[in-house]
This record gives structure tokens, sequence and C-alpha cells, in this order.
């Protein structure tokens, strides 16, 4: 029997606004315990809660960036359950009318994983366990949240994956959060089934929580799969269940069965408003989104050329692709651009965090008139890597470090001169490329490359040190 | 002349300072309190410091705001920030608010000057102040009554004269009956009129903060004070229509007065009688009396106790002695100390309406009853908006009945939810709506009718009560307690 894997995913991401989604408290991550709180976030008596509209801006630039449809008209409802991390034993949520209907992500494949709804929310506290003792930090309480459902689209572990990464890497690129799974500002619950191939009907499904990367999330996926495929082969039923994965053991185990599932008695909140949305204000927002990553990507190969695999590297983060564009403005090869980032600028941002923050001590104007440089046959390549680097150690621009004398050319006679000195000056190097040490003729290039201040046209020097040799 | 305005009057003319009257109004508060128990909390240090604050501006010669240096009381259920705010139950004595209710925050800027807290039904879930954990407010006119509820100390205090206002809350009717069995003016305003802000929730869709006073002029002063658009309360609205105050004296000529039909079943025959008589005395200032049916009248009572209890189970779930409040001494999980917190915190009116409200929201119920009421709700609201297309305001009774003996009420719960047939209606249509007394029972007991307005009407309410009280004085009698002035 041949089964086949069938997932969804859940996610909720921590929006990066200001301040909280119902009052005017900080959003910002750490501080003290139960600094970051108010009245309304902690639930006190009398409190209500005043809507956030930068909240639903964010909610609209995520959703049209998902290809979603934002709803008209919008309405807060509330989700009843008891727990010490939320104040008011009820979450401000969405059921009845969410924000963004549908949607999707779209894979490399071309496959699109669609989403069934984005809606809002407000966070919870964290609960802190001491030995026997439980503290509860309000702090989070009330942090803006946009949930993410997909429909169960996702047919195998690398599938579920990339649709983790893309969405990631969108909401990052339009600005609404930073989406760090292992500072929990975005948190994936997936829903597994599986079903034989071929079958239409879904299988029971089982909810896996807590995986904080996405390594975690496939290995939990994997798990559970195999778990239920070995369980329906051995006669049983899988149950609908919601799990937690453990990343010690690499295994899943229940948290709470269907008969302890929580009802949540929702219904609509008396103390917010309906939430219109106008046709006009969705135009607005969507004009001030930048252009995503999987579009910059094609813009990138197809307009400048640059090969698939570094249009990848290019868009993988917003700061860099911006970075990108400003220093290939009337650039002749946007290629010496791209080459100059992913070689040398990236070999100075060496974590993703700082390729994600990319503070590079060059600006693209300074990269783009190095390479204007080069366009204008005034410095060679070479020249300009070497310059590059004293660029990057001291911040200061191109013409710090090239004096007019550094720019044009290298006459032949001069070049041969060069050449005839590096053969007279490294008899050994002469004598190794002489023994059929094909490497050692770089060492004379690289000599004639100085004395000449990187002027020198490096193939050609390779040449006429090969014919001085004989 | 309204209390307000009498006082207004006696602190700019310096016929007594302002100091001198709140000690008079604590004295009677003292003297009285054994016998009424309308007080749960007196505030005397606060209360003498913005009487002394009042009288500096009147020897500065400064002008005193209509308000400023009013002795005045709040329900113990709305925030006060440093003042104990307890909604009479266990599960808040002790508490402290850290911040003000809105209300409270415009009043006191104003100088009000805060007498105390007044008792309540416990977390305003009751009709008779019995629910409190500080015993029953009396009935001023007669202490073996109650004084109703969930407003009792408010009305009881103004009813005897040791409170010139105060500050209720109105869920399904809890500032009118309380008005109606004390023989006061009890208003409550449109939904939205006045901001939530700080008071402490029983059912969200429905709660509304009002005056409770001697006088409509007063009930008028007041409203036009704290009727402001709140931004922290996003279904505040605030009044829109200038104030209330000088339209009072408007001639009522020609204003057509409803009588829904339905509004007179199942009254005590004294109450139709004494509301009936109220409408031949409208006739006789110019009014004309338009009799038409409200036939969904008779689901208003269901569907709010439906989305009352619903609303209510969802407000009071915080609850759980962690971040305040009571919290049980002894549990083994927190499983077990939020359950025992609330068992032991709740009193069992409290429970009876958390356990009916979680019931009608549950899977499986949930269509049946709360979705069920709330287009109950809305064919309600239909129904008013129907009726005002035939008449101005509507004139109806407050209670079917006049106030409950002692005990009486606490003994068959349902029994007493039906005596909020005539005031819940109102709540459900977010309307507007004024009690005043319209008569006597044989005991001697008042009884007290509505005028009930369209959204934001308060002026012609206001209007219309203020003429009745002008022509039918009798029914505005004094008791024998508190502050003469």
């Amino acid at each position: 029997m041949s089964y086949e894997l069938v997932a969804g995913f859940e996610t909720h991401i921590e929006l990066a606004t200001k301040t909280k989604i119902f009052c005017g408290c900080t959003t910002q991550f750490g501080g003290e315990p139960n600094t970051h709180c108010c009245p309304i976030c902690i639930g006190l008596p009398g409190t209500l809660p005043k809507l956030n509209r930068e909240v639903v801006d964010f909610a609209i630039r995520a959703g049209l960036a998902v290809h979603g449809e934002v709803a008209e008209v919008s309405k807060m409802d509330r989700k009843n359950y008891c727990y010490p991390d939320l104040s008011k034993a009820y979450q401000i949520s969405q059921l009845y009318a969410p924000l963004i209907i549908g949607g999707y992500v779209e894979l490399s494949s071309g496959k699109k994983i669609r989403l069934h709804h984005i809606h809002i929310e407000e966070d919870a506290g964290k609960l802190i366990h001491q030995g026997i003792d439980t503290y509860v930090d309000y702090n989070r309480g009330g942090v803006p949240l946009i949930e993410i459902v997909s429909e169960p689209d996702i047919r195998s572990i690398d599938e579920a994956r990339e649709y983790v990464e893309k969405l990631q890497q969108i909401m990052r690129y339009i600005g609404i959060s930073d989406c760090r799974m292992q500072e929990g500002s975005m948190r994936c619950d997936v829903n597994v089934s599986v079903r034989q191939k071929g079958e239409e009907k879904l299988g029971t499904r089982t909810e896996i929580k807590n995986m904080n990367s996405i390594n975690n999330i496939a290995k939990a996926m994997k798990y559970e799969f195999e778990r239920q495929v070995s369980l329906i082969e051995s006669g049983g039923e899988v149950v609908q269940e919601t799990l937690r994965y453990d990343d010690v053991t690499n295994t899943t185990s229940s948290m709470r069965s269907k008969e302890d599932a929580h009802d949540y008695r929702y219904f609509c909140d008396p103390d917010l408003v309906t939430i219109k949305i106008s046709r006009d204000e969705v135009e607005q927002i969507k004009a001030t989104l930048p252009m995503l990553p999987a579009e910059k990507c094609q813009k990138y190969v197809n307009e400048f050329d640059i090969p698939e695999k570094d249009a990848i590297l290019l868009t993988k983060y917003r700061k860099i692709s911006e970075y990108f564009d400003e220093a290939v403005e009337g650039v002749k090869s946007a290629k010496t651009v791209s080459n100059f980032i992913i070689g040398q600028i990236f070999r100075r941002t060496e974590t993703e965090a700082d390729k994600e923050v990319f503070d590079v001590s060059v600006s693209p104007s300074q990269l783009n008139e190095l390479v204007k440089l080069i366009d204008n046959g005034k410095i060679k390549n070479n020249l300009a890597k070497a310059t590059l680097e004293k660029m990057l150690d001291t911040g200061k621009g191109a013409l710090e470090f090239i004096s007019e004398s550094d720019m044009g050319g290298l006459d032949e006679n001069a070049l041969i001169e060069l050449c005839k000195q590096a053969v007279e000056t490294n008899s050994k190097a002469v004598e190794d490329y002489k023994n059929g040490k094909e490497k050692a003729i770089k060492a004379l290039v690289g000599n004639v490359m100085k004395n000449s201040r990187g002027k020198a046209d490096a193939t050609v020097a390779e040449e006429k040190i090969k014919e001085l040799i004989g | 002349m309204g209390t307000i305005a009498k006082i207004h009057e006696m602190l700019t003319t310096k016929q007594c300072s302002c100091v001198e009257l709140t000690k008079s109004y604590l004295s009677e508060i003292e003297k009285s309190h054994a016998e009424l128990n309308a007080y749960v909390n007196i505030t005397e240090e606060e209360a003498l410091k913005t009487a002394q604050a009042v009288d500096k501006k009147i020897s500065l010669g400064e002008e005193l705001g209509m308000l400023e240096g009013v002795p005045m009381t709040l329900k113990d259920n709305i925030s006060t920030k440093g003042i104990e705010t307890t909604c009479c139950s266990k599960m808040l004595k002790g508490y402290k608010p850290v911040y003000n209710a809105t209300v409270w925050d415009i009043l006191s800027k104003n100088n009000a000057v805060l007498l105390g807290k007044t008792n309540m039904d416990e977390f305003a879930m009751g009709s008779s102040n019995e629910t409190s954990c500080f015993g029953v407010a009396s009935n001023p006119v007669n202490t073996s009554y109650v004084s109703g509820g969930s407003s009792g100390g408010v009305a009881s205090a103004v009813g005897a004269n040791i409170a010139p206002y105060g500050l209720g809350s109105d869920t399904g009717g809890s500032i009118r009956q309380p008005a109606s069995f004390c023989g006061v003016v009890g208003l409550k305003p449109t939904y939205g009129a006045v901001s939530r802000f700080g008071l402490v929730a029983f059912a969200s869709s429905f709660d509304q903060i009002g005056p409770i006073t001697k006088s409509v002029e007063d009930a008028s002063i007041v409203f036009d004070a704290i009727s402001q658009q709140d931004d922290k309360d996003s279904t505040s609205k605030g009044y829109v229509g200038g104030d209330t105050f000088s339209k009072l004296n408007n001639d009522i000529k020609g204003m057509k007065i409803g009588i829904a039909r339905q509004y007179l079943d199942g009254l005590n025959d004294d109450v139709r009688e004494a509301v009936l008589k109220a409408s031949e005395l409208y006739k006789k200032l110019g009014a004309e009396i338009v009799y038409f049916d409200l036939t969904s009248l008779k689901y208003a009572l269901p569907a709010y106790y439906i989305i009352a209890c619903a609303e209510a189970s969802s407000n009071l779930g915080r609850y759980d002695g962690i971040r305040f409040g009571y919290k049980t001494e002894s549990y083994d999980s927190i499983h077990d100390m939020i359950c025992r917190t609330r068992s032991e915190g709740f009193g069992d009116e409290v429970k009876r309406r958390i356990l009916l409200g979680t019931y009608v929201l549950s899977a499986g119920y949930y269509d049946a009853y709360y979705k069920k009421a709330q287009s109950l709700r809305g064919a309600i609201i239909k129904a008013f908006d129907d009726a005002f297309t035939q008449c101005d305001v509507i004139l109806a009774p407050t209670v079917p009945t006049t106030a409950f003996k002692k005990g009486d009420a606490i003994t068959n719960p349902v029994q007493t939810y039906l005596t909020d047939i005539c005031t819940v209606p109102v709540n459900i249509a977010g309307l507007p709506a004024v009690s005043l007394p319209c008569g006597f029972d044989s005991n001697g007991m008042p009884i007290g009718m509505q005028l009930i307005g369209k959204a934001f009407g308060e002026s012609t309410i206001l209007n219309v009560a203020y003429k009745y009280q002008q022509t039918a004085s009798e029914c505005f009698k004094d008791t024998k307690w508190g502050v003469k002035l």
C-alpha cells in the first residue's frame, strides 16, 4: 500500500506594530516581566479594548501579498477559554467574518498552496515554569497576531518546508513581522493526515504543535506520517487529537484528545464595532507594497540577465535586493554588481541575521561608483576587487584609494617590461613552471598585477609571461 | 428648583460652605446607616478634600460650575482610582482600581464631592439589592421593603436625601426599577450615549451608566455632563443633540405619547391605574395619547436573559484569583485554584447567570438560544422603530409591581426575572428611558412610570418628564431622612 501525506498549516505571526492590538502598550520583545502592560491588556474589571487600526493595515498588507481578498466588512469575536496566560479568559479573535479570504502561496514548482483565510487576533501572555512554581508574564498579552490558515494542499515534507520558508520571506519582505521562529514571532501548527494514494477522501488528521524551527517541522511531520501509516497498517485507527512535538526524542505525544477539546463558545464581541474597509483604502495600501521576492527574482533574471541561483540569493532578503536595486542604477553589467555582492560583501555578512539586516559599510551608491569605473574602462576588475576590500574595511569611497595614475590602462610596452621584471625576480616560480607546475604562473602574474597596481590585464600578462619563459 | 440648582445657589451665595454641606451629608449617612445600608464605603477624607478645594474657589471669587461642590455617590461597580470598588461581591472585596471610570474622571474634574460608594446587587445581577455581599439596602419610604436593584444603594441614598444625586448602571432596568421602588427619578441613556469605560461589565451590549436624582432637572444636568463620546469605549457615541437642560420646559402641546397595549398586561391594578392617570394628565397638558400594539414585547424578556447572561458568562471569566481580587486559600492545582476561587467568591445569583450564559453559548445550543435571541433582538428593535413613526415618546409602567418585601424576591429567581418585563425591552432596543414616580399603592409605596424615547431622544423624554413633575408634584414625596436643604 502506498500512502500519501496530506498536510495543512495554521501559522501565527506576531505583527511588528508600534503598540498592541487593543491598547497602547509597546509590542517590543523582552522587557522585565509585566512591565509592558496596562489595565486593558491585563483585563482589569471595567476596561474595554480599542482596535489599533495599524493592525488592520498590516493584516491587509499580508492578505494582498498572498493574493487574498480583503473583506469589506469584518468582525471581532470572543474565543472563550480559561488559562492563566489569558487575562480576560477569552481571546479576541475572528471566526465569523475574518479580514482576509482565500489567497495562495506559490511554490517554485508552480503549485499553489491555497489559503482558507487570514484573521487577526491578540496573543496571550507567557507562562514561565521554575521548579514546581509557575509564573505568568503578560508582556506578550495583547500583541497583535495574524493567523494564516491554509487548505490541506501540501503533499510532501519538501512542500511543507518551502511553504513555511516562502511565507516567512513574504511577510518579512512587506515588513509586517520579523518572523523569527526561535523567538516565537512566527509559530506553526501543522495538521497531518494520511490516505492511500489515489484516495479522494481525507484521513483523520492530527494537529502537531510546538515546533520552533523549520527543521523540527520537517522532522515532526516525518515522524507523524510514519506513525499514522504504521498505525493503519496494523489495523488501528488514527484518533483526532492535538500532539506536541518533542525535539529531544523526535516523537509526537498527545496533548489532548477530541473529548477534552475546548468548546470556545464563540460570539461576536460586543465591545468592538464592525471593521469597515473601503476599496479605496485597499488600493492605497496596495500601492505601498514592495515588489515581492518571486516577482523580483524573475525581474533580475529577465531584465538583468542574472543567473537564477544568484537572483534567488539577491532576493532572499528585502534589504539585499534593495541594496542591489540601488547599486545597479545605470550600470553596464548588473552581473558585476551581483558578483561583488554575492562574493565579497556576503563574506562580510556571514550569518543569515547579518544578511537580513544587511548593514554593510559600503553604501549602494559607493558600489555603484566603483562598478561604473570598470564600465568606463578606468580600472580593471582586479583593482576593483582589491579596492572593494579596502572600502569594506573603512567605509570610504573608491576614489579614496584609486588615484588618477591608477586609472587608465597599461600600455603594451610597460606591460612587457613588468612581465620581464617578474620573470627575472622570480626564478623559482619560473623553474617550477618549466617543471610542469602549471599553477606557478599565477605567482608571476600576481607579481605583475602588484607592480602595475592592478592596472594590468591579468589574462594578457599571463600570455606574455608564458611567451617570455618559452 | 432642583437639588443641584439649590446647592449651587447655596454655595455661590455663601449660605453655607461646601465643607459644612458635605459634613452634614456625611453625618446623615452615618445616622441612617444601620437602617438603610445604602452606602458600602464612605469616602470622608476624599469628600472633604474636594469640598475644601471648592470653598477655596468660592473665597477667591471664582466661578463655580453647576456640579461643582455638589455631593454625590457612585454605584460600587464604577471604577474609582485608589478607592475600593467591590461590585458588592466577595470576589472584589479590597480591590482598588488603578484608573478612573471615564464618567468619574469627568465629574471629579468638575469637583464633584464623592461621599462614598453605594450598595448594589452583586455584579449588578439582581432586582432587589439582596444579592449584595454587604446585605440589602432598604427602601427609604418603608425599610421593610427593598430598595430594588441592582442600583439599590444609589436609589435609597437619593430617596433618603443622603446624596443629592448618584450614578447607577442599567442593564435590564437596574436604574429605573430601584428609582421606581424608591420614588425617585432614574434615567437610562441611549446605549452609547455615556462611556462604559470603567464600568465593571455585566452585559456589554446592554450596560449604560445613568443618573438617579430627586428631580428631572437634576437628571438632565448630570446627563448633559457625562454624555461625552469617549475614545476608550468603541461603542460610545456621546450625546449628539446639544444639551437637554435648555429644552426641559418646552411646550409639549401636540406631543404624541404612545401607549403599547401589551405594556398594560400583567400589572398590579394600582400600577395600571397610576399609569393611565398619568396619561390623562398629559392629555390636559395638550398631548395626544396614541394606543398601539407591540406584539413582540413578550419576546424581550427571554431574549434579554439569554443574551445578557451569555455576555456576562464571558465578562466574568476573568475572575480567577490570579491577577486581582479574591483567591482561595488552599488548592492543589491551577484548575483547582480557579474553581475554588470562583465557587467561593461568587454568590448564587451570579453563578446561576454564568451557568445559564455558558449553556446558551455552548456547542449544540448556540443556534437554538443565542442566535435565535439575537434575531429576536433585531425584531424588537424594528418594532420600536415602527412605534416611533406613530408617536414621539412611549409611556409605560416601570415595574408591574411596587417594591418587594425583604426576603420575597430572593426565594424565587425566575419569578423575580419576570418583573423585569417592562424595563428590559428598552435595553434590548438600546433606547433611552426615564422612570419617574406617578403614584402610590395602598401601602404608600411608590409607583413608577417610564417615558421611553427614540435613540438619542433624551431631550424629548426629559422634557415630557419635566412637565409631569411640574404638574404632578404630589407624586414626588420627600422622605423623613437625611439633609433638608
